[in-house]
């Protein structure tokens, strides 16, 4: 089950301290350009942090940086856990 | 020294530009280097704030220093960033491209930083890499091999802690070496890919560096952004087209090759010359530890309310002290104008209207700036970043994000303060909605008014109650300023909801003094819009009140102010303002209070002859309270009073924030339009509440 690849995982579902590699981004052009900017490139090992107290948006740490993202846009990124 | 005209000539200057993400430090770095000689002004066109000033080199040369805005990337998102690139990029008309760049990068965060500076790199001018807060870095148990990054970079490296000054004679004379070399390494990107970014950079008009730098940007474009930019080449916008087409065939995605090339360098860089000291990575640093408890369910909400509760409390206390001796000093000094000018329309103009009209906007500076001082800690702490992850949720409800709760809130104590912190919105129609709804929230020129009609409607109420009434007032401008919100993301400034995208920078101890400075700029700006718009409107409208004069010189003055313009505008009005339960005295007070709210008050003394009456003056509240109609019916009736209350909680009847929002709207229009909606939605509601009430019974 776990080997299963078409099930894909995504960034939103990690739980707080869960590791994870980016594998895919499936977000508009300028959007995926930005998050990519940002230090979320395809393949950079990504930490999961927290979530937010009113359940909205995500707290995750990549190349040393904690980045804050909603939910929705998480979905779409796809990932690997580590 | 005798003047030297030379030298003073510009063209002789080095340019300096300091550039980095934000929260690398750039700000400190500036202030260090340029002490108060600095500039702040507004790119043409935009409303990004533009910061030079000059400092000396190491060999007492004098240079020119830019602040460019923070920015995490030269492939832009937001104006701020755009105007990064503009400069550096020499597009923008008054202002000549660098000499050299200083990439301020936050040593403990190399990772992500040299991002930025890869970038730089690009650019074909010389760079010199500041390695900013390196005592941070070493608390946190990195080690950097400042000999080999500056090899690796193939630039100058300064190490340095810009909040204590060290490494600033290492910089400057780095920055006062002549010639300064241009850097020779960089990111490397796929081979075919340069192949295209030369051949487009052969196309573009440009020197051949520029050319280059720019022809990169374009090819890692995405589409939409392309089309925007290149408008008015559709040919060359063709040509990048079939260039990531056939890149696209041959494996490469345009838009991640480079970024890719340049952190694949970047990463490459930092495993050769970052080493860690002592135990495990991993290991929680103190800004982690404190994000713990500040993002926690419970405690970082009880952080959150107790740090916004402390403010408010300071902008409603401490602040009150200067109020009173601004006011003390206003009144003064009309006073004494008034024995230096004989009676007459020259001294009414400068003691009532000029003294009086400006006096009353600059009363609210010691406000805006314990707000300022307050924003100030919260934004250069890291918090404010936190705030936003809060409360992200509930502002996206309304299609807004977490970046516009700090506007909105501040406008509760003053919309100005409130409308120039909405600059850090990236997104431009997000930034026009919240600048739109901000002045629906009660700031602190409504106290005045709510006091005083809630002691005319309940006089013998009780503190609780007086208390209740007004937090309702409170919230209705809360809920108003939701509701419209919603209302322009659907219809007007309709956008998607934007991508929220929020660094979360580590915590760190505030610059007092760097706060201080921004308090000073803000209190330019404010003071410069109280000596210019505001006087011009305080005198228009004391005129519009005082003429044209009654005949008899015996008048009163309610009678003088009824012959008046002013007072006929009041009448005018009446029929517009009878639905509401007002009469035409009502409607002189909201004539003058146009300027600003709280006029209201001493427009009310004006007209029931009260000596310097102020809200909690009994004589004003009697007078008022004992004020009928012609049928023998009161006036001032519960409903009346908060039909008008109602009113002010919606109306937009304050100059200064008109001034503000042109400024930051750059716009006229977008002033004109929040005046109207705020009017058209102050009638309605007062209406509704007025119709409403007496159709349920009250009076």
């Amino acid at each position: 089950m776990s080997e299963d690849v078409n099930s894909q995982d995504v960034l939103s579902n990690l739980l707080p301290g869960e590791r994870a590699k980016v594998t895919a981004i499936e977000l508009p052009g300028s959007q995926k350009g930005r998050l990519m900017e940002m230090g979320l490139t395809i393949g950079v090992a990504v930490e999961f942090v927290r979530v937010a107290p009113l359940g909205d948006p995500i707290e995750i740490k990549v190349r040393g940086s904690h980045l804050s993202l909603r939910k929705v846009d998480a979905n779409e990124i796809k990932i690997i856990r580590l | 020294m005798a003047k030297n005209p030379a030298a003073n000539s510009k063209e002789t200057f080095r340019r300096v530009a300091i550039a980095g993400n934000p929260n690398a430090g750039k700000t400190t770095l500036f202030n260090l280097l340029t002490g108060m000689r600095q500039k702040v002004g507004n790119y043409p066109g935009v409303t990004v704030e533009k910061k030079t000033g000059r400092f000396f080199g190491s060999h007492g040369e004098q240079m020119e220093l830019i602040d460019l805005p923070g920015s995490y990337s030269l492939q832009v998102r937001s104006p701020d960033e755009a105007v990064a690139r503009d400069l550096l990029l020499g597009r923008i008309a008054d202002t000549p491209r660098p000499d050299v760049i200083v990439a301020v990068v936050d040593a403990s965060n190399l990772g992500r930083h040299l991002y930025l500076v890869a970038q730089m790199l690009e650019l074909g001018l010389p760079v010199i890499v500041v390695l900013n807060m390196v005592d941070m870095a070493e608390k946190q148990g990195l080690v950097m091999d400042v000999m080999a990054l500056r090899e690796k970079l193939g630039v100058p490296v300064i190490p340095m802690v810009a909040t204590n000054g060290k490494g600033l004679i290492e910089l400057k004379q780095a920055l006062s070496r002549t010639p300064l070399s241009k850097p020779e390494h960089g990111a490397q990107l796929p081979i075919v890919f340069e192949r295209e970014v030369v051949a487009i950079a052969k196309k573009l008009p440009d020197a051949p560096e520029i050319a280059r730098a720019e022809a990169l940007l374009l090819l890692s474009l995405d589409d939409a952004a392309l089309d925007d930019s290149l408008v008015q080449n559709p040919s060359l916008r063709a040509e990048i087209a079939q260039a990531k087409q056939r890149l696209a065939i041959g494996g490469i995605d345009s838009l991640a090759a480079p970024v890719d090339a340049r952190y694949d360098w970047v990463a490459q860089i930092c495993s050769e010359v970052i080493h860690r000291r002592g135990e495990d990575t991993d290991g929680l640093t103190p800004s982690d530890r404190l994000d713990m408890v500040l993002t926690h369910k419970v405690w970082g909400w009880l952080a959150f309310i107790g740090m916004m509760t402390l403010m408010f409390f300071c902008i409603f206390t401490i602040a009150s002290y200067p109020m009173d001796w601004i006011d003390g000093g206003m009144s003064a000094l009309a006073d004494w104008a008034k024995t230096k000018i004989p009676e007459g329309d020259l001294q009414s103009l400068v003691a009532d209207g000029i003294i009086g009209g400006v006096g009353g906007v600059i009363i609210f500076l010691p406000q805006i700036l314990t707000l300022f001082f307050f924003l100030g800690l919260l934004e250069d702490s890291g918090y404010m970043a936190r705030a936003a992850f809060l409360m992200d949720r509930l502002m996206s409800r309304v299609g807004l994000h977490g970046k516009s709760f700090i506007p909105l809130l501040s406008s509760f104590a003053c919309a100005i303060p409130g409308i120039m912190a909405a600059r850090t919105i990236e997104n431009r129609k997000d930034r026009l909605v919240t600048v739109l709804v901000a002045p629906l929230m009660s700031c602190s020129a409504r106290l005045p008014v709510y006091i005083l009609l809630i002691a005319v409607m309940l006089p013998a109420a009780s503190a609780w109650i007086r208390a209740g009434i007004m937090l309702i007032m409170y919230m209705l401008g809360l809920i108003a300023a939701f509701c419209m919100a919603w209302v322009f993301k659907k219809t007007l400034l309709k956008s998607e909801t934007p991508m929220l995208l929020l660094e979360l920078p580590p915590y760190r101890k505030p610059v007092l003094r760097g706060i201080a400075q921004r308090m000073w700029e803000r209190a330019l700006i404010f003071l410069r819009r109280a000596g210019t718009v505001i006087l011009a409107l305080s005198i228009i409208l004391w005129a519009l009140l005082t003429y044209p004069k009654s005949a008899n010189p015996e008048a009163s003055e309610s009678e003088k102010l009824e012959q008046s313009i002013g007072g006929r505008m009041g009448r005018t009005i009446e029929p517009v303002i009878a639905p509401l339960g007002y009469d035409w005295k009502i409607g002189i007070g909201l004539v003058a209070s146009f300027a600003a709210r709280e006029v209201f008050v001493s427009t009310m003394g004006q007209i029931y002859n009260i000596e310097d009456a102020d809200e909690e003056s009994a004589p004003l509240r009697e007078n008022m309270a004992n004020e009928k109609r012609s049928d023998g019916t009161p006036i001032f009736t519960p409903l009346v009073c908060i039909s008008l209350m109602v009113f002010y909680v919606l109306a937009m009847q304050c100059i200064s924030t008109v001034a503000i929002v042109r400024r930051e709207t750059n716009s006229w229009g977008w002033a004109l339009f929040q005046i109207l909606y705020m009017t058209v939605l102050a009638w309605v509601g007062a209406f509704v509440t007025y119709q409403g009430g007496k159709l349920l019974g009250f009076q």
